[in-house]
């Protein structure tokens, strides 16, 4: 099958290309890169006012599969990534059975090389600690083996500081982070919002922003020592943005990702005791959500990833201190990003880009996406302009809980390529 | 020329004529283990005492094998069912045994630096048979000589200590022993069980035993401690197994003959399998006939003054 | 430092010494068809091979020679400052049964050979231990009496004799030596 990409702007940060190219693509590789191709058999696809950029990874995704298949699966949540402009995602451990073995590892990979044709790439992140309890070791040098791309417990943070610093050591000796959950179990607990004035006014239980501040302190005093590769997952808190910003000067190991809810949504959404907007670390203030902007444009926050977490209706109906913590993201990510970023000039294109791309790819030691003739092509296609309406019944992730059903956004992902596949977002 | 001191504490520090010393005299005694009547008598009438306060077969034996080779009398004492059990503190223990006119005390003890105290409070010699995860200098000094018999000489050797280093008196005698006698040492092991710092002591650190093997002409592998490593230091034996464990298959994979050590007692088909720990480039055994040797040595050596 | 009070044997005088001893070691035990020798080291090895070397020549015959360290069956090691330093024996062969010619080079009070029999018991059971020496200077302190004797010197307890092997001492000489000053 050919593709004939014309009039697209390029956006490249890799080789520093902003610039409109053609594109002709024959059965998944790049044929030709140039200005004004023409080709006799190719499918031709106007894309002048859009942008072609390199694939899009969110490395921050609960598949739910294997055991919670009713949330969502393996195919239905690669759909669902396809459809919001990804080509790959990192799979959180927190499944039934775990991913504390090499066989659920082997499992994931058979499963998503089915999904959509093999489209989008699923990079499994193996649990710490077996079976996520956070009291020994997973054998991480077989997962690293078998295919794991980093260590979490996910869901929890790993909260014996021993442990933290023994799998950052050991960890490191294979070239994969240890991506924390941060939040101090013993200040947290039965928490489900921000301590601050909207809780004190609703009368809900609280997990106060030092559950999270401290344990990256913590860590980044432990990456320091052992020399280890830490990630923080979801940042949520200015003063937590503060402190791996100075561990970056320090020179340690420490990168981190924001989900597009931390940087759009406060605390006071959370008046209406919708369990949409109930999430772990949860919804802050706005000085926090102007703190996670000012971190994605000086570059401490490095990467930007959903924590996709999939919950069936009737789990999210329930009374607010009850509902478990989560909303979906795959499919609102880019329209977010390109609405609340690009378009109010927190983030140039290129930069948004590299927090979509990049960037995670380089904290995970996944091999940079070439967009040259010849390579294959792993490619994300965005409109920037284009406006929008949310509408969840339409998306293709088994669940429906998010809180942006009925926003007007402005930019949308339009399609993506990857392993000889083609999809696209919205019918053309 | 005597040993430097009248104590055998430990081979950090010990001058290398000293370590040539006891390497060249056990060779007579190593001798003496073939012959029909293994008994000489230059320790008639001397008493030493083995005063074992952790547990240990296979040393234990060694060294009153030894005592008993060169016609020493021989007092053992186990910790437990012993007075410290009762409260007795390791001073007064030794000052009562001292009492007796006792000549030697071989020490073994989980405190390190608790054979160096007993030096300072009794006037026997005083032998370390392991203090803690501090030295273990008779058994770096049979590795020593072990590896001098198959292969002529230290100087420039490649040993690869491989295991829990962080824990390991095995591991630091042979260090210290290793460098004075001019042996290039690799440690190898997860990152976790590498203690900070350990290049300062000369050695090279590698986490990836396939790496190392293929320049190296020793390998001493070290017994991984079940009890207390597993699930906080690595996940499983499994998974030591599957990355550090010595099998004919990753020996091939290095493409170069390697003597294979180890102080014992073996995990068989944890840290080694079975097959290498029984192959013709494995000198297990003969570590264990020399340790009597080299035990013969250092007691011949220090015995006599008052 | 000991002053030299007379040469007692040189070069040649050595050479003729261990002819005869070698002969008169033929002699009694008619040929060397069971005799073995043993060195005690260190000048009794050198001196023991030179007879040994006789013996194979005269005989053309091949004999099993070893070499004997007495240093951990000494009867002095208790109370000494450091215990000395072992050269090693090295007797490779069954002595059970054998006829051993044990070589030393000088006989004094007799302390090394009873040293050097204990050993010899506990590496086997020979049928005879004969004892050949270069020099007998008296001072027995033992019932040790050797069968074949180079030379018999008789000194004064304080003086010593000095025997002196071309392959540690670059010549071959028997030297008695004054008195400590």
């Amino acid at each position: 099958m050919q593709l004939l990409l014309k009039n697209g702007r390029l956006v490249d940060p890799l080789t520093g290309r902003d610039e409109a190219l053609d594109l002709l693509i024959t059965d998944g590789r790049i044929d030709r890169i140039g200005h004004s191709l023409t080709s006799a058999s190719a499918q031709v696809i106007e894309l002048r006012g859009k942008v072609i950029a390199p694939g899009f990874i969110d490395m921050h995704v609960h598949l739910r599969e294997p055991g919670f298949e009713y949330k969502e699966t393996i195919a239905s949540g690669c759909a669902a990534a396809a459809a919001g402009g990804f080509t790959a995602v990192c799979c959180m451990p927190n499944t039934n059975p775990p991913i504390d073995d090499e066989s659920v590892i082997r499992f994931i990979q058979a499963r998503a090389k089915v999904a959509l044709g093999g489209l989008v790439d699923v990079y499994p992140v193996a649990a710490v600690t077996m079976a996520r309890k956070g009291e020994h070791l997973a054998p991480l040098a077989e997962l690293a083996t078998a295919g794991a791309v980093a260590f979490s417990d996910d869901g929890d943070p790993v909260a014996d500081t021993e442990l933290m610093r023994r799998a950052l050591e050991y960890s490191a000796m294979f070239g994969k982070p240890v991506i924390q959950h941060a939040q101090d179990p013993a200040l947290s607990k039965g928490g489900v919002a921000n301590e601050g004035f909207v809780a004190t006014s609703l009368g809900l239980p609280v997990i106060p922003r030092l559950a999270e501040e401290i344990m990256v302190a913590r860590d980044i005093r432990l990456a320091a020592y052992t020399g280890g590769l830490y990630h923080v997952a979801h940042v949520s808190t200015a003063e937590t943005l503060a402190t791996i910003r100075k561990g970056k000067a320090d020179g340690v190991h420490v990168t981190c990702e924001v989900t597009p809810h931390h940087f759009v949504l406060t605390d006071e959404s959370l008046r209406s005791f919708d369990t949409n907007f109930k999430m772990n670390p949860p919804l802050r203030t706005q000085d926090d959500v102007e703190a996670m902007k000012a971190g994605l444009r000086d570059g401490t926050i490095d990467a930007i990833a959903t924590d996709h977490a999939p919950h069936s209706f009737d789990e999210k109906e329930v009374e607010f201190q009850v509902a478990p913590f989560g909303i979906i993201g795959l499919e609102t990510a880019v329209g977010l990003a390109l609405t609340e970023l690009l378009g109010k000039n927190v983030l140039s294109l290129y930069q948004l880009v590299e927090k979509f791309s990049l960037n995670p790819r380089r904290i995970l030691h996944l091999p940079d996406i070439k967009i040259e003739e010849g390579e294959m092509a792993n490619l994300s296609l965005l409109d920037p302009v284009t406006e929008w309406v949310v509408d969840p019944p339409s998306f293709r992730s088994h669940s429906r809980n998010t809180p942006f059903g009925g926003y007007h956004l402005t930019g949308r992902p339009i399609g993506v390529l990857n392993n000889g596949q083609v999809h696209w977002s919205t019918p053309s | 020329m005597p040993l430097q001191s009248r104590h055998l504490l430990g081979l950090d520090g010990m001058r290398r004529e000293d370590i040539q010393l006891i390497l060249d005299t056990a060779v007579s005694f190593r001798e003496v283990l073939d012959r029909p009547i293994k008994k000489v008598p230059p320790l008639t009438g001397k008493t030493v005492a083995n005063m074992f306060f952790e547990n240990s077969t296979r040393t234990r034996l060694s060294f009153e094998l030894a005592e008993r080779r060169l016609s020493a009398d021989v007092l053992g004492f186990a910790a437990t069912g012993s007075s410290v059990s009762k409260g007795e503190t390791l001073k007064d223990t030794a000052r009562n045994i001292e009492a007796m006119k006792v000549d030697m005390v071989v020490m073994r003890h989980s405190a390190a630096g608790a054979p160096h105290y007993l030096s300072r409070v009794i006037e026997a010699n005083v032998i370390n048979a392991g203090d803690g995860s501090h030295e273990h200098p008779t058994q770096a000094l049979l590795d020593m000589y072990t590896i001098r018999e198959k292969l002529g000489r230290l100087q420039d050797l490649h040993v690869c200590i491989l295991g829990d280093i962080s824990h390991s008196r095995v591991a630091r005698s042979n260090i210290f022993g290793l460098k004075t006698m001019g042996a290039r040492v690799t440690v190898c092991g997860p990152a976790t069980m590498i203690p900070r710092e350990i290049t300062r002591l000369g050695v090279e650190v590698c986490h990836h035993i396939d790496d190392v093997l293929p320049s190296v002409d020793v390998l001493n592998v070290l017994r991984i401690q079940l009890e207390r490593d597993a699930g906080r230091l690595f996940p499983s034996l499994r998974e030591y197994h599957n990355f550090y464990g010595i099998t004919r298959k990753r020996l091939e994979k290095a493409g170069r003959t390697i003597t294979i050590m180890h102080p014992g007692p073996i995990n068989r088909d944890v840290e080694i399998s079975a097959d290498v720990a029984d192959s013709e480039h494995s000198v297990i055994l003969q570590q264990v006939l020399n340790g009597v040797a080299i035990r013969m040595a250092v007691l011949y050596l220090l015995s006599s003054r008052t | 430092m000991r002053r030299l009070k007379a040469q007692i044997i040189d070069q040649d005088g050595f050479d003729r010494t261990t002819i005869r001893l070698a002969h008169e070691i033929l002699e009694k035990n008619r040929g060397a068809g069971n005799i073995v020798i043993v060195g005690i080291r260190t000048r009794g090895e050198f001196i023991a091979r030179r007879i040994a070397r006789i013996i194979e020549e005269v005989e053309h015959t091949t004999l099993q020679i070893g070499s004997l360290d007495i240093t951990l069956y000494r009867d002095d090691l208790l109370g000494k400052l450091e215990q000395p330093q072992l050269k090693g024996t090295d007797i490779l062969f069954d002595i059970s049964g054998k006829d051993v010619i044990l070589i030393d080079d000088v006989l004094f009070t007799g302390r090394t050979i009873r040293a050097a029999l204990d050993e010899l018991i506990d590496l086997g059971r020979p049928r005879t231990i004969q004892l050949a020496v270069l020099i007998d200077r008296g001072h027995r302190q033992l019932p040790i009496r050797a069968d074949y004797v180079g030379k018999n010197i008789p000194t004064a307890a304080q003086e010593s004799i000095r025997v002196h092997v071309k392959e540690v001492d670059g010549e071959d000489a028997v030297l008695l030596m004054h008195p400590e000053e």
